[in-house]
């Protein structure tokens, strides 16, 4: 992503934002809540088209693609809404199996049967014709993670995986995204303010503020980093540079 | 000043909504030929809409007939024969009211569960998952509802043209003393098949009219639960506004040019 800036209503929520995403890398992405983390991640998949700058994907610049190409692009890609985002009137079967469906051209055995080995992936294979309003919250996620790699993609993006989470909950979500991510080395993109998801998760963490990266290493340099800004972050501190008010 | 910037922004905001309409107006017909692949979301559309406004085109026409009889028997004391009744009741019924009043009654109906279903699915992402399994949302929500709504209106209003009729027949006979001979009479005097015709083509774009604007101002929704409620406002009083209007431009257009007399 190259000098991207996107304004919503007169407030510039991205600005000369640059972000290298690595082939094969878990790439977290951190910062404040409402700091423009899910905007970032939708112009990553062309959902929101910035008002300037550009985004290559395999050296392909997206910001101009079509409805057609962007389809063709997202094909590769695979997302994990932060609601999880499940279509209301489809069961979990049918919600999981609709990329499948749409766009696969396997028969329907292959269709259930590939629908429910990613169910077994997140543990879920019994909820099968189950609705979502049957399901609790955690389940939502890791149905929403199930249906994001239906197609295997090239590259998932997780858009605050563990909030609203319990711990052990939260925990299994992240085991997940890590299995995921040695089993089929796809590209990961995790949008979070779940500092120890990121640790957990990350191959490398970049922080967003004021509309631009300030801050990209491993969980070990974020760790040691004496960064006022991201310091105050992951330490959690009302106090500092970041003002709250 | 200030007068200017906000009559500005309404301008804007005016021009914004009708080119918003446009668009989605021109990728409907643009993908009206895979309305075939979707047939079986059509079909549970046409059942909601169509099946499920039943009984409430059932109770509105039944009684708009009834009130028509009443009415016209109280015009025409002293002036003109109660004879006439029944093609009062049968040309009001079947160019006006069936039509327009099958459209509000319907349109407040539909439109207002599809924005309320496309506001919920927009706020809770539903429609950006969508677009990122690449299926894309006009072709699997937008056209199914709108095919739908335009095939079924038609046929609720000549449901709705039966009712009232036998409604105005009834009443006319229990209450009024006119009886099903003079009323059927009166009916068939009068009855031009372009009338019927007329009434119905103008129920093809009321049909058109309200599925766009609950999908439309659904897809506009944003924010949480107040944003869904907002656009349901919106896509109510939208399809009853343009109905009116577009009544007025289609009743022109089918009998003072297509159907006019000769």
């Amino acid at each position: 992503m190259r000098n991207i800036r996107r304004e919503f209503n007169g407030q510039q929520v991205l600005e000369d934002l640059d972000l290298d995403i690595r082939r094969g890398e878990t790439l977290v992405v951190i910062g404040q809540s409402g700091c423009g983390k899910s905007v970032l991640l939708k112009h990553i998949t062309g959902l929101i088209k910035p008002d300037s700058g550009k985004i290559f994907f395999e050296d392909k610049d997206i910001t101009h693609f079509n409805r057609k190409k962007l389809f063709e692009m997202r094909m590769h890609f695979g997302m994990l809404f932060q609601g999880a985002a499940l279509f209301d009137s489809m069961s979990v079967g049918e919600n999981v199996a609709l990329p499948l469906k749409k766009h696969s051209g396997l028969s329907v055995e292959e269709i259930r049967d590939k629908t429910l080995e990613k169910l077994k992936l997140v543990g879920l294979k019994d909820v099968y014709d189950k609705y979502p309003a049957e399901l609790s919250g955690g389940m939502k996620k890791r149905v929403g993670l199930a249906r994001a790699v239906v197609m295997d993609p090239q590259v998932v993006l997780y858009d605050e995986p563990t909030t609203g989470l319990d711990p052990i909950m939260a925990d299994v979500i992240n085991q997940l995204i890590r299995d995921l991510q040695h089993g089929i080395n796809i590209t990961s993109v995790v949008v979070t303010h779940d500092i120890d998801s990121a640790y957990k998760v990350g191959d490398r963490v970049a922080m967003l503020h004021g509309g631009r990266i300030i801050f990209t290493g491993t969980p070990a340099e974020v760790a040691a980093t004496d960064h006022e800004l991201v310091r105050q972050f992951i330490e959690g501190r009302s106090e500092g540079p970041i003002r709250t008010v | 000043m200030r007068i200017f910037t906000l009559l500005g922004r309404y301008f804007l905001g005016f021009v914004e909504e009708i080119g918003g309409i446009f668009i989605l107006i021109c990728r409907i017909f643009h993908l009206s030929p895979k309305v075939f692949r979707n047939m079986g979301n059509v079909l549970v559309q046409m059942e909601r809409i169509g099946i499920g406004s039943i009984p409430l085109v059932l109770v509105t026409s039944v009684f708009v007939g009834a009130v028509t009889a009443v009415q016209a028997a109280y015009q025409f004391q002293g002036f003109v024969p109660l004879r006439y009744l029944g093609a009062v009741v049968g040309k009001s019924v079947t160019l006006e009211l069936g039509p327009v009043l099958t459209a509000l009654v319907v349109g407040g109906r539909i439109s207002a569960a599809i924005a309320a279903e496309m506001g919920t699915m927009k706020v809770t992402e539903q429609i950006d998952a969508m677009e990122m399994i690449a299926i894309d949302p006009v072709e699997y929500l937008v056209l199914p509802r709108v095919t739908a709504a335009t095939v079924m209106l038609p046929v609720l209003a000549v449901f709705s043209n039966l009712l009232a009729i036998l409604g105005g027949m009834v009443v006319a006979r229990i209450s009024i003393g006119v009886s099903f001979n003079l009323f059927e009479y009166g009916l068939k005097m009068l009855f031009r098949y372009q009338d019927l015709v007329g009434g119905l083509i103008k129920t093809v774009f009321f049909g058109f009219i309200i599925a766009l604007m609950g999908c439309y101002n659904g897809f506009k929704t944003e924010g949480g639960a107040e944003g869904v409620g907002m656009s349901t406002m919106r896509a109510v009083v939208s399809s009853c506004l343009l109905i009116l209007v577009s009544n007025y431009l289609l009743a022109t257009l089918i009998f003072r040019v297509i159907f006019a007399p000769d």
